[in-house]
């Protein structure tokens, strides 16, 4: 097990594409034990992408557990994930391991439905919403080059009504 | 960009009647001078313009002023500097925001802030606005802050300013780090 060192932006390697993960081994399940220490190891982690670690495969972790009260399948190891359908919008707050000192308000799907493999190869489907939805939709989106930087909406305008707090 | 210690962190604040070119302008004449920028807040109040600027320079205030100075002084700014201590990469984090709007009469930012000041809020951002017609002002305004006596706290300084008429709605920030 180690913790491994996260690549910063302006590193130019978080903007580049990752590959689809084609072997399924114990090398792999190593990698995904580290990478979850590495997720763990970060103040307030929820998530991590393999690219953020310089290893540009098609990795996510994300476990949203540390939020309670809400809907959530706590951890998940995410390999080769597809959003297959996207429903509902909602205006979030977002920051990144990989963007220190800096968080930004980002619109993200309410809803969505995903296929990803676990680290044995066994394809899943998962049905998410809110907040667990926002992280997956962050993480994936390091698989494609993307940061929260790339979707920021303004600070100063509401777009989108979001869920009062009573 | 690393900092050159040496180097002074001034505030600056330019405000005048708005035109376009200004931001150019000024920043223009910043790089030129050797300034380095900080954060800063530029945009347009009514029909004014405004500009605060965390600037680093290695000169004084009086030379920061001779390179901004000419530049102000022809797009119709005053000009006003102060020596500061920077603290940059040191970010607080809101966890909450809180909108209001209401038909506009004295005293809403005062009554407001007032009850969320004493309920532990320690305003971050806040921006407001008049909207409306001339005959019928609406005052809309968003506060981003740092609930440092909890929630509930603010809900109940809110349900005062509630009774009085005046809208508001609290949303808690909770940043994804991913």
């Amino acid at each position: 097990m180690a913790v491994l060192e996260i690549l910063q932006y302006p590193d130019p390697r978080l903007k580049q594409t990752s590959r689809p993960v084609e072997r399924f081994d114990d090398a792999l399940r190593r990698f995904v034990t580290d990478l979850e220490e590495t997720m763990r190891a970060g103040p307030g982690g929820v998530g991590i992408a393999a690219p953020q670690v310089a290893r540009f495969e098609r990795i996510v972790i994300v476990d949203v557990s540390v939020k309670r009260g809400i809907r959530q399948h706590g951890r998940l190891v995410l390999i080769n994930p597809e959003i297959t359908e996207w429903e509902g919008m909602s205006t979030g707050r977002e920051g990144c391991m990989s963007v220190p000192d800096y968080t930004g308000n980002v619109i993200r799907a309410e809803r969505i439905r995903l296929a990803a493999s676990d680290e044995f190869g066994e394809r899943r489907e998962y049905e998410m919403e809110g907040y667990e939805a926002r992280a997956v939709q962050h993480e994936i989106d390091h698989l494609d080059g993307l940061l929260f930087l790339d979707r920021l909406v303004s600070k100063r305008h509401d777009l989108f009504r979001r869920k009062t707090y009573r | 960009m690393t900092a050159d210690h040496k180097d002074k962190w001034y505030m600056l604040t330019l405000v005048g009647e708005d035109q376009p070119g200004i931001v150019a302008h000024v920043s223009a004449a910043l790089y030129e001078g050797g300034c380095y920028l900080g954060e800063t807040s530029m945009m347009r109040l009514g029909g004014n313009f405004t500009i605060m600027m965390m600037v680093r320079y290695a000169g004084t205030a009086h030379g920061l002023q001779e390179v901004v100075g000419g530049v102000a002084e022809s797009l119709g700014l005053r000009l006003h500097i102060d020596p500061i201590q920077a603290h940059l990469h040191d970010h607080r984090l809101p966890d909450v925001r809180i909108s209001v709007y209401g038909a506009d009469r004295a005293g809403i930012l005062a009554k407001v802030t007032g009850a969320l000041a004493e309920a532990g809020l320690d305003i971050l951002d806040l921006e407001s606005d008049v909207a409306g017609t001339e005959e019928e002002p609406v005052y809309v305004m968003h506060i981003e802050g740092h609930a440092a006596e909890g929630i509930p706290a603010l809900e109940s300084a809110l349900e005062i300013v509630r009774n009085e008429g005046i809208q508001a709605t609290l949303q808690q920030v909770d940043t994804l780090i991913g």
